[in-house]
């Protein structure tokens, strides 16, 4: 009966075969390592983020009059509503913990290299859209720290010329940040960003699995049809789709493997979510700041504006230069340095293990250097620390440059022809 | 041990820590699960500082619950302005007037404890000192001419202050140092399970979620050890 029913719905809509082709069926490379894990990561993460939304959406108002008593109702009056709270301003952070941590696995192993570049750009406009989303959402308790983040946030629209200050007045619906802020914002936190964010994310994964995945070799796993002697080829069967024009080696289906390593992984990371949100949900005034827990007060500023921490990076380097303007363009620059990446890197071998030493040093002082770029957005401006600051910029967009010159010629180490054993 | 670098340094920025108060905050030792604190808290809070600062997000009747207090109990000794027992804890202050008496409005305290911390409001009340030059006589080292009156003189009594900022010890009160130091301690006590009532219980319900996990954890390892027999 059940099989009957199951094979009527087949002949309309091929759920099986597509189950088949993305998860029970879909080769992927045996040798991913600890850096794999944070695209599941991050879909756990997105998952509890739209769940955990949409039950505080019901009892949170979106108005200027009662949406920081309402966020307090729900940490008080509503049960376990203190939980969903917490689970929601937890999953922000921990969302940019592992999408920075997912960015850099896909610098590392040159993931957004030739037939990669379009997954690239689908993943960077989601980590756009996701910056979108988080500086929206962090308007909506309505505390201090929100509204002048907001405020600061929003100005920097004021720096283009001409425009500036009528785009400032669009964006804000109104002269000052206020309550028809607030509901926009609300508007396009909860409904507008979150479908673009999935349909980006259903986008990726498709992009994905078309051109298959990466591996911390930088190897391909698709070998020409016929290539490949019989005994070397994967033990395990895979959907038509690639076995077609193809001989797929070193691969495994992803369920069940990758589903139960990433089941050890996302417990892993529970464990870790879920000490940060029981014992220190505040992440010492760095997950939910200080002055957030007192109301929005247009005429008291904080004594120290910071943009949460995720912001840091990109907020440094718009402190950094005393122009307004030319600030917001290394701003924006230093997220559209990101995009154009695939077209920075001219060089073929993927993977760090194989590429010349300078680009491993490029990539550690990338590292280093948005880590200090990230840690200076949290501190108050100082001539030090604005220094500081310009060395870590220069390191960040120098990134890009130097790869770009030395991709060229690059001296690389020969590439195995299969995955190594790690 | 390159990969561990790597992963080291792109978790670094969770470990930066917050710049300090500037002012060194004496610590409150205080203890959210000392129910009889607590209610010396709620008292103190009531007879002193209600008439002027609200807890306008907290209800009567939670803080009875969660500080033992039968709802009877409650009514008669905590409540004497005739709110029903599921009201918010506010007085009738009217914001504008009260503006115009101390400056500005006194806070809402319901979420001091949680803007300042506990060691903040431990130190801010035990640190007012004579200065002719304020309108109510007095200043407060933790906060530079502060527009409150030191409303608790009568118990602390008060102090002065010498050229290198140092406090004397309090004079003209009815209390010790000792009994004033436990008076604020439990009135701070009071203002941390405001500030978040449900602290004790999510710590509680934290460590049995962390359990599991381990647990799972365990079993999610053999899983994955077994299926990976498979894989050459």
């Amino acid at each position: 009966m059940s099989f009957k029913l199951m094979d009527w719905i087949e002949q309309r809509l091929p759920v099986m075969n597509a189950m088949n082709k993305h998860v029970t069926q879909y080769p992927a490379p045996k040798n991913f390592n600890f850096w794999y894990v944070f695209g599941i990561l991050a879909s756990v993460v997105l998952v509890n983020q739209l769940l955990t939304g949409v039950w505080l959406t019901m009892s949170y108002e979106p108005s200027g009059d009662g949406a920081f008593a309402s966020v307090e109702y729900i940490m008080r009056d509503v049960d376990y509503g203190w939980l969903l709270r917490y689970m929601h301003s937890t999953g922000a952070s921990a969302f940019f913990v592992v999408i920075y941590m997912h960015m850099f696995r896909g610098m590392m192993y040159g993931s957004y290299q030739k037939p990669r570049e379009l997954l690239w750009l689908f993943g960077m406009l989601i980590f756009l859209v996701l910056m979108a989303e988080a500086f929206m959402g962090y308007l909506l308790p309505w505390g201090n720290m929100s509204y002048w983040g907001a405020q600061v946030i929003i100005s920097i629209f004021g720096a283009i010329p001409i425009i500036g200050d009528d785009l400032t007045l669009w964006i804000r619906g109104d002269y000052v940040i206020s309550g028809a802020t607030l509901n926009r914002f609300f508007a396009l936190h909860v409904i507008a960003l979150p479908l673009v964010l999935v349909v980006l994310v259903f986008l990726h994964i498709l992009a994905l699995h078309e051109v298959g995945s990466n591996n911390p070799d930088g190897t391909n796993i698709k070998k020409p049809k016929g290539s490949v002697a019989p005994e070397e080829l994967s033990q395990f069967t895979f959907h038509e789709q690639y076995t077609k024009k193809y001989d797929i080696v070193d691969a495994i289906p992803f369920h069940p493997y990758y589903t139960v390593k990433d089941l050890v992984a996302i417990v892993i990371f529970l464990i870790i979510f879920c000490g940060v949100m029981f014992f220190a949900p505040e992440g010492g005034g760095y997950f939910i700041e200080a002055p957030n827990f007192q109301p929005a007060n247009g005429l008291k500023t904080p004594e120290h504006i910071a943009p949460v921490w995720y912001f840091g990076p990109f907020y440094t380097i718009l402190r950094i230069i005393p122009d307004k303007l030319l600030g917001a363009v290394g701003m924006f620059g230093a997220i559209i340095a990101l995009f154009m990446l695939p077209w920075c890197d001219r060089g073929v071998v993927k993977s760090i293990r194989y590429r010349c030493t300078a680009h491993t040093v490029n990539l550690v002082q990338f590292a280093i250097c948005f880590i200090i770029l990230g840690v200076l957005g949290t501190l108050p401006a100082s001539p030090l620390y604005n220094m500081i600051g310009v060395v870590a910029s220069f390191g960040y967009f120098g990134f890009f440059v130097a790869i770009w010159i030395y991709s060229k010629n690059e001296k690389t180490k020969p590439v195995p022809d299969r995955v190594t054993g790690e | 041990m390159k990969k561990f670098i790597l992963a080291v340094l792109v978790m670094l920025p969770m470990l930066a820590t917050a710049a300090g108060p500037s002012i060194p905050l004496d610590e409150a030792n205080n203890d959210l699960r000392d129910k009889a604190s607590l209610k010396r808290g709620f008292e103190a809070f009531i007879n002193n500082c209600l008439a002027c600062h609200q807890l306008q997000y907290q209800r009567y009747n939670r803080t009875f619950a969660d500080l033992g207090i039968s709802d009877e109990d409650g009514l008669a000794n905590y409540m004497y302005t005739g709110e029903k027992v599921g009201d918010h804890i506010t007085n009738t202050m009217p914001a504008k007037d009260a503006a115009k008496w101390f400056g500005g409005a006194p806070p809402d305290l319901t979420l001091e404890a949680r803007y300042r911390s506990p060691d903040w409001i431990y130190t801010y009340l035990r640190s007012f000192y004579v200065d002719e030059s304020r309108p109510f006589g007095v200043n407060n080292k933790v906060f530079k001419e502060v527009g409150m009156p030191h409303v608790l003189q009568n118990l602390q009594g008060i102090s002065t202050i010498d050229e290198n900022g140092n406090l004397s010890e309090a004079t003209g009160g009815s209390m010790t140092v000792v009994e004033y130091d436990n008076f604020i301690r439990d009135l701070t006590n009071f203002l941390e399970y405001v500030g978040e009532p449900n602290k004790l219980e999510r710590q509680g319900i934290g460590y049995w979620v962390i359990g599991f996990l381990f647990i799972l954890l365990f079993f999610a390892y053999l899983l994955k050890k077994e299926y990976w027999r498979d894989v050459h």
